[in-house]
């Protein structure tokens, strides 16, 4: 069995967040670490190799530096790093993102692509099922379980009121939550891999099947019209009362001001 | 990609893919008629359809014109029983290829938020995730000096938090159509349902195949519980980590029955397994927006602000006079919310009493 998955490598929100003049993400400028539901997604893909034997690729898109999380993978257990950078697939918006990774696809052998559900930095959760779309396979969004069974892959897909047991015939592709699982430490022969491996880095000239046209910043059919810092509403009053009593007080004395009790 | 300004004027109309499950209409698909119609008072056909996809779903069409529908699109076919991507896709993309909408807003609900990726990659344009605010305007915002022909009139313009809501963008898709707009449940209006209130129904079916997309239901598994909608809830009682275990809610529960609110919670409670997930607030639970919310032990990051800033009063209580809560508080007290709450509930009791 081959499985792909693809990772993304993410700014840590907690180091802040800044912007290039263009509104885009500097992402040069914050640090980076490996998207969580693409993470669980990957442990996923690890444990069926534990299971069937399976070869898993990982593949992301980015900046030179995206390799990190490549060999961060590699020293987890996978097998093969692509990471597929090329100046003019900038600033794409999720539309322009799924034509390239599925153009990086089509060069490679899959039975199961796993993304993640969605990233930390966009928060759409949309590139996975655009991706199946570009590739004409199956999608199943919001994984909770992955099993595979002979030719079908078998996921308790989440909804918000209950789940799903969805049987699909591969190739599919499956969104990984990061409820998943809990994903594996490195171990120091996987770091000692991971320092050797040869990462396969590809350019534009290497997508199959995808026009200029659908690339990059100039190919994204949404374009950002303001970004910004969130603006929230200032804080109101706060009070330290010397007692509960005081508390109490305070609060139930506001309830009546504004006619809630 | 670019379609052409003479293919764009093709596209009109405002459309809202009305979910719903177990043949019952999803709140968010009144909440999207209700923003729809807004948007399209402000464009030039003002009318609004909400496209309705399901098996045994043509019952529920008068709900959706008390709502604002002015037409409905139904889809009805035995394939579209539970929702499953290939054919609820195919039927959406198909309604969009058929009629041409200049707007399609989709609930980012589990099932919208693979839906609509899905069916915009199918129609070849542009979609925008999780948006809070959607408007009518111009893109660019402000014409460029020399080029203000270039400017587009009468464009969606879809605002949305990324980064766990540290920061905000302003999203257009002005070179394609239909623009589309993933919208987060509990965020826009429904309007107050207008009684008798009926739409053009048009039934309309492009046929189902089963392909290599089709996946099987092997069964379905409902949670089972009995908890409330905690959107629904006009006054909250959101307890944190700082309450300290799943038997100290009790504290909450008593307030909450005193002053007749719901319990909800934060992330770090449902981490806790002290409350189920779906009592949770915020960017990765529900966004709320009740008349009062009560944040108590509840430090208030980013991500949990996210999904209640928007209520009308917010009173928080918390031991440490830090907490990010008190930046977005009305109303803040620093103190033990082990005295003050017990107390609160007497309190409240009393005067409700004397009433």
């Amino acid at each position: 069995m081959k499985i792909v998955v693809c990772i993304k490598q993410v700014p840590d929100t907690k180091g802040g967040v800044k912007f290039n003049p263009d509104g885009t993400l500097d992402r040069g400028a914050m640090l980076a670490i490996m998207n969580p539901d693409d993470k669980a997604g990957l442990e996923a893909a690890l444990r069926l190799k534990d299971q069937y034997g399976a070869e898993v690729t990982v593949l992301t898109m980015g900046l030179p530096k995206a390799t990190d999380v490549l060999r961060e993978a590699i020293a987890m257990g996978a097998d093969k790093g692509v990471l597929v950078t090329d100046r003019v697939l900038g600033g794409a918006d999720t539309w322009a993102t799924s034509t390239t990774i599925a153009g990086a696809l089509r060069n490679l052998d899959y039975d199961l692509i796993i993304t993640g559900r969605q990233a930390i930095d966009g928060d759409t959760a949309q590139v996975g099922p655009q991706i199946a779309e570009h590739l004409g396979i199956p999608v199943i969004s919001y994984a909770q379980d992955i099993k595979v069974e002979g030719d079908k892959v078998i996921v308790q897909r989440q909804y918000d009121d209950r789940y799903h047991v969805v049987e699909a015939k591969m190739p599919a592709l499956v969104t990984a939550l990061s409820e998943l699982n809990d994903p594996r430490y490195m171990t120091p022969g996987g770091i000692f891999d991971a320092c050797k491996a040869e990462i396969t880095t590809w350019g534009r000239a290497d997508l199959k099947d995808v026009e200029d046209g659908n690339l990059g910043l100039m190919g994204s059919p949404t374009k950002i019209a303001k970004a910004s810092d969130k603006v929230r509403k200032g804080a109101g009053e706060k009070v330290t009362p010397d007692s509960p009593d005081e508390a109490v007080a305070y609060i139930v004395g506001k309830l009546k001001e504004k006619h809630v009790i | 990609m670019k379609m052409s300004p003479e293919v764009i004027a093709q596209y009109k109309g405002v459309f809202v893919f009305a979910q719903q499950v177990d043949n019952e209409i999803s709140g968010i698909a009144f909440e999207l008629l209700g923003k729809a119609k807004e948007l399209a008072s402000s464009l030039e056909t003002k009318e609004v359809t909400a496209v309705l996809i399901g098996s045994d779903v043509k019952g529920l069409v008068d709900q959706l014109a008390e709502y604002g529908a002015d037409r409905v699109i139904v889809v009805d076919d035995p394939e579209l029983k539970d929702y499953r991507t290939e054919p609820y896709a195919h039927a959406l993309a198909s309604v969009i290829n058929e009629y041409k909408p200049e707007i399609v807003l989709v609930g980012a609900t589990a099932i919208g938020r693979d839906l609509g990726p899905t069916v915009s990659a199918r129609v070849q344009t542009g979609l925008t995730a999780d948006c809070t605010v959607l408007e009518i305007g111009d893109f660019p915002l402000v014409a460029i000096p020399g080029k203000e022909a270039e400017q587009k009139h009468n464009q969606l313009l879809m605002t949305r938090p990324a980064f766990g809501g540290n920061t905000i963008a302003t999203i257009a898709c002005p070179d394609n159509r239909p623009q589309m707009a993933t919208v987060r449940p509990g965020v826009m209006q429904k309007i107050e349902p207008v009684a008798g209130a009926k739409a053009e129904v048009v039934e309309y079916n492009p046929g189902f195949t089963p392909n290599n997309k089709y996946v099987t239901i092997k069964e379905v598994v409902k949670a089972v519980s009995d908890t409330v909608d905690i959107m629904a809830a006009k006054i909250l009682v959101s307890g944190g980590r700082g309450v300290g275990s799943a038997e100290n809610f009790k504290l909450l529960d008593d307030l909450a029955d005193a002053i007749g609110g719901t319990v909800s919670c934060s992330r770090a409670v449902v981490d806790s397994g002290w409350k189920p997930k779906d009592l949770q607030v915020g960017q990765t639970g529900k966004t709320v927006r009740p008349n009062v919310y009560f944040a108590i032990g509840i430090s208030g990051a980013i991500q949990h602000v996210a999904g209640m800033e928007e209520s009308d009063i917010i009173i928080a209580i918390n031991k440490d006079e830090d907490a990010p809560i008190f930046d977005v508080a009305d109303y803040g007290v620093v103190g033990d919310l082990n005295k003050i709450v017990p107390q609160l509930t007497e309190e409240i009791k009393k005067a409700l009493a004397e009433k």
